[in-house]
């Protein structure tokens, strides 16, 4: 193993703690909108397919290049849209009664 | 290297930013600003990706970024909350297709350039096989839950054996395509067998066990995102994959815990796929369901002081949730204390049922999980299950030979009185019979849920 899979191991490794310790603190409130935060995210592999597409590897790598592209691009906005949706609806009880009032 | 550098700390700093957000996620107060600064350090991901030196030409990534927002926005702003949780399955298979297309686009990069090493092609070939299979089993999550597919349990003769001989199969090209990396036929038949195993796997799966195999899913694109970190030296993938592997596997874990069985057993099992249907309104107990009309509904529940609501996907499905909000308010109104009692398993995914009362203009302060409600159905005068019914059997409490015994359910038992509101006298998605609703405590309002809720809130104003 290259010293750089080590690093990529521990990275994983210590990335999966910090996952593990901060989403079990999450409630059952916010499960949906987290979920769909997660899938917001992981539109990251956007990165990688921008390269795919971008770096003229051929014509059928270009193509599946932009098809990933186009993927995870719907998933970041789409995501990031529906989770920004919901979370607006989460309103606390003050919030609410001011609403009712007006 | 400076503008390699750069690139290093701008995914640094995204890392940072979306974990940062994952832990604002803990609070309702805070949840949406960080989704914020989550969103903005995709930007400068992206932004820094766009500066590579490897890309060369920005046409088909620009026709792609369009393409991707075209499609995305709609899914974003314009499917209903209703419609979550087959919304979310879908775009697991987007993240899964865009994860595999890029193992496949490297695989041939690197088998045109003769680069691919042991390591990397293990690393691809992880990424395609848990892509694939994220592809397909999603689609078919996406299906039944949008009703495309039949949402029953598919079973055959030896599945079990079938599927799991179809997987070692799989990890045996997977094992030989290591050792010979250039052998691209074992990369064909990964790729294919992923997308069947991903096709299977959910063939069995009910409507009820839906939660726990979209957070599978989640986790399963998660990981496919860490190997194609590792392919690719890219540690912003690696991170996020974690993270997105990390909750989609506590998901499923409490999804699983909340229906007291097995991660092997929710796979495997295809609960329910023998039982009957519709049946009469007997229970082996002997007793009969009561029916209550809405009028005398409506006044028990108009001069009762603590009410406590239990939805369940009837809810879901009926759209009512604007209706039980204004149930709520009219309840409110005459000074009785409503408050909302949601398991964790009810609807279609982790938490459904909060998002719908949530988008109904409740307050989550009203909205109580299992634990915290539990103790206090002994003081409601009246709770109105909506649609709900595994969720709120005692049997899984008290009948040993009950498929569902065991299953942490909402004592909704303990309760002075119980109304039910349900479609009609028929059994609920396990086949299981439910003591409570023939219990002398409980009344049944049969009828559509949202007709039956707007009908109680015109009878409450009246009393």
């Amino acid at each position: 193993m290259t010293p750089t899979v080590i690093i990529q191991l521990f990275v994983f490794l210590l990335a999966g703690f910090v996952g593990f310790q901060t989403i079990t603190r999450i409630p059952p409130l916010l499960h949906t909108p987290l979920m769909a935060a997660t899938n917001a995210i992981s539109g990251i592999s956007l990165v990688a397919s921008l390269v795919l597409a971008g770096s003229n590897q051929g014509l059928f790598s270009t193509i599946l290049g932009t098809i990933a592209v186009g993927c995870a691009t719907a998933n970041v906005v789409g995501g990031f849209l529906i989770t920004d949706r919901m979370l607006a609806m989460f309103k606390p009880a003050k919030l609410e009664a001011k609403e009712s009032v007006a | 290297m400076i503008i390699t550098t750069g690139i290093q700390l701008a995914y640094l700093s995204s890392a940072a930013l979306f974990v940062m957000a994952l832990r604002s996620l803990g609070q309702p107060t805070t949840a949406r600003r960080g989704m914020q600064m989550a969103a903005f350090g995709m930007l400068v991901a992206v932004c820094a990706t766009l500066v590579d030196q490897r890309i060369v030409s920005y046409e088909w990534l620009i026709v792609g970024l369009v393409a991707g927002g075209i499609v995305g926005y709609p899914l974003g702003m314009w499917v209903p909350m209703t419609a979550m949780p087959q919304r979310i399955a879908f775009s697991h298979a987007f993240g899964a297709l865009a994860a595999t297309f890029v193992g496949v686009g490297e695989y041939l990069h690197g088998l045109h350039a003769e680069t691919l090493s042991h390591g990397q092609t293990l690393a691809l070939s992880f990424e395609i096989f848990l892509g694939s299979l994220t592809v397909t089993g999603s689609l078919m999550a996406f299906g039944k839950l949008q009703g495309i597919l039949p949402g029953a349990p598919i079973t055959f003769r030896g599945q079990n054996l079938f599927n799991l001989s179809l997987f070692a199969v799989g990890l045996a090209s997977l094992v030989w395509l290591v050792a010979t990396p250039y052998d691209v036929t074992f990369f064909m038949v990964i790729l294919v067998i992923g997308t069947l195993v991903g096709i299977l796997m959910v063939l069995p799966i009910g409507g009820a066990d839906m939660p726990v195999i979209v957070s599978l899913l989640n986790s399963y694109a998660g990981l496919a995102a860490v190997a194609t970190g590792f392919a690719l030296d890219n540690n912003i993938l690696i991170v996020v994959g974690a993270l997105d592997g990390a909750s989609g596997f506590i998901l499923s874990m409490a999804m699983s815990k909340a229906m007291n069985r097995s991660f092997a057993n929710v796979l495997f099992g295809a609960f329910g796929s023998e039982s009957g249907g519709a049946d009469e309104g007997a229970s082996a107990s002997g007793g009969e369901m009561v029916a209550i009309e809405a009028d005398d509904a409506a006044i028990r529940l108009a001069y009762s002081q603590r009410v406590i609501i239990v939805p369940g996907y009837g809810l879901a499905v009926a759209q009512a949730q604007h209706q039980v909000r204004e149930l709520a308010d009219q309840l409110e109104k005459r000074g009785v204390d409503v408050s909302f009692a949601i398991h964790p398993v009810a609807g279609r995914m982790p938490g459904h049922m909060n998002v719908l009362l949530a988008e109904a203009g409740i307050s989550y302060e009203k909205l109580l999980d299992m634990d915290d409600v539990n103790d206090r159905f002994s003081d409601a005068d009246v709770v109105l299950v909506i649609g709900a019914n595994d969720v709120v059997n005692p049997a899984a409490r008290t009948n040993r030979s009950s498929p569902i015994y065991g299953m942490p359910i909402l004592n909704v038992q303990d309760a002075k009185s119980v109304i039910v509101l349900k479609r009609g006298r028929g059994k609920g998605f396990s086949g299981v019979e439910n003591e409570l609703f023939v219990s002398p405590k409980a009344s049944m309002l049969f009828g559509d849920a949202k007709q039956s809720i707007a009908q109680l809130g015109v009878e409450i104003k009246q009393v």
